[in-house]
């Protein structure tokens, strides 16, 4: 089976839904991507998959015994708490000296290893967290937004690692980015978010796709274009949807015409 | 040498201190100083009913902390609640109904200013044997739980989705603290409960490099603490748990000294 499963899965918090009919897999080996817009539930969908949020209707299913790799897209940690990377990284397991070594060196700090992570700078704590969620050796890797306040160089570098990590782990990636066009390459499946699954296939599939040349102007538009697309309809907070022409439905369904 | 109330209260005292010093650590990384200050001004509540059943009085304050702190957990679990509010509500609330049920208590002779402030003189050797076993279970339960808790005082999503079970973790430290806070009332009182757990605390953390070291260090500034508190209660009739804070908080400001300039100055 593959390492998690949303089926028809939604979120109702506060009044309103948060995400809605989400279906999402993600197997050993194959790297996930979600793009949408802010608001869009990419974080809230990660963590129905992960079992962090129970869904209030559809199902999410995790492999028994899966093993996580998380990265959170924000962690405040107390200043009163004193916490170097090397510890850190053995927050949720335990982990020998070689294996700390060699996660901070994949992740290019291992001259970080005593450093408070308080005195770290955005990027460089990112990166911290990365090499935590990957010393574990996950069966699958969550990455909200990974490479934030990462600079260009080490964003490639960080990417170019996910792939490797794909390959000699054969774990699967289930990843929140906004460069889509960094991820790309190496996304074997994207999803678009909008409160609900919006589109989804692979980058090459949907970039040979017909309505996606039509929309996009062929293949020559690059994967930036899947992300600045246009979402053609408001999910109001009562749940309901406000289409383009103005209309108002209860749920948002393909089928019901209103996407474009 | 159990017969001497000073030596009593000073066993029970370093117990209490070094167990607190570790729980304290986890409630200033977790900003929960509030919440103990609550579940503290909650066992005068505990004292009038463990007088009114006829049981033990650690018991008594343990049984009504414990209840309050399931309570607090699960409605911390609503989002729509402010916690802050709700602290604040129980807090305070739970210590009037406290001092209104002991004053129509006419017919049992309390001494109040005993449960608010400490009263070293009512140390008994059965209470040396509870705090004992219980600092020692408190131990051993935080550490069987360290893990997760630090986990998910890190990040609580993070730990869930690693299988840490954050809510189990949290479920049990907050039981840890009522029951600190049931065997440290009778040495430092109600009102001060809270200071023994966070002053030591707070003093360690410019001295440790590690969470561990953090709580090893804490220990021993509350246990230094309790040693020079009780002294000086002793000596200039100063009431006992007032005198052990204020010991504690001589010890944070001793740390605040410049140590590191000192030590590079000594190297060179």
């Amino acid at each position: 089976m593959s390492l998690v499963e949303l089926k028809t899965a939604g979120l109702y918090r506060d009044q309103r839904w948060l995400v809605r009919n989400i279906d999402l897999t993600v197997a050993a080996g194959e790297i996930v991507t979600l793009i949408g817009p802010n608001g869009s539930g990419k974080s809230t969908t990660v963590k129905l998959a992960l079992g962090i949020h129970q869904p209030s209707e559809g199902t999410a299913l995790q492999k028994p015994g899966l093993r996580v790799g998380y990265v959170p897209q924000k962690i405040a940690v107390d200043w009163t708490l004193p916490l170097t990377v090397q510890r850190l990284l053995s927050l949720t397991t335990k982990l020998s000296v070689n294996e700390t070594e060699e996660a901070l060196e994949k992740v290019g700090i291992p001259h970080l290893a005593k450093a408070n992570i308080q005195t770290l700078s955005g990027g460089e704590f990112q990166r911290a967290l990365m090499a935590r969620a990957i010393a574990r050796k996950p069966d699958l890797l969550v990455l909200d937004e990974p490479v934030q306040g990462v600079d260009f160089a080490g964003e490639i570098a960080l990417y170019e690692l996910i792939s490797q990590l794909r390959d000699s782990l054969q774990c699967g990636v289930l990843l929140i980015s906004h460069d889509l066009h960094m991820v790309m390459a190496s996304t074997d499946k994207v999803l678009c978010l909008n409160g609900h699954l919006c589109c989804q296939g692979t980058p090459k599939a949907v970039s040979e796709n017909d309505e996606y040349r039509r929309l996009f102007g062929g293949r020559a538009a690059d994967a930036m274009a899947v992300y600045k697309h246009h979402h053609d309809h408001t999910h109001l907070p009562d749940g309901r949807v406000q289409h383009a022409d103005g209309t108002v439905t209860d749920n948002c369904h393909h089928e019901d015409g209103h996407h474009v | 040498m159990f017969d001497d109330f000073f030596t009593r209260a000073l066993l029970v005292g370093i117990g209490v201190a070094a167990i607190a010093g570790p729980l304290g650590c986890f409630i200033i990384w977790r900003r929960m100083a509030f919440f103990g200050d609550t579940l503290a001004h909650s066992a005068l509540l505990g004292a009038v009913v463990a007088v009114l059943a006829e049981i033990n009085l650690t018991l008594g304050v343990f049984l009504v902390s414990a209840m309050i702190a399931v309570a607090l957990y699960f409605l911390q679990k609503k989002p729509s609640l402010s916690s802050d509010a709700l602290l604040g509500l129980l807090s305070h609330s739970s210590l009037a109904i406290g001092l209104t049920a002991l004053a129509f208590m006419t017919w049992i002779k309390v001494d109040l200013l005993g449960f608010l402030f400490g009263d070293i003189l009512s140390v008994t050797k059965i209470d040396i044997v509870i705090v004992y076993a219980s600092a020692l279970a408190i131990l051993a339960l935080l550490l069987l739980i360290w893990r997760p808790l630090l986990a998910a005082t890190v990040n609580p999503d993070l730990a869930q989705a690693e299988g840490m079970n954050p809510g189990r973790a949290n479920l049990i430290f907050m039981l840890l603290m009522a029951a600190v806070i049931a065997i440290s009332m009778k040495i430092v009182g109600v009102l001060l409960i809270t200071a023994l757990l966070v002053i030591p605390a707070a003093t360690a953390r410019r001295f440790a490099a590690s969470p561990e070291m953090m709580a090893v260090i804490a220990a021993v500034i509350g246990v230094l603490s309790v040693v020079t508190g009780l002294q000086a209660s002793l000596n200039w009739d100063s009431p006992s748990g007032a005198s052990i804070v204020v010991a504690a908080f001589v010890f944070f400001l001793i740390s605040l000294l410049p140590w590191r300039r000192f030590k590079g100055s000594l190297n060179k």
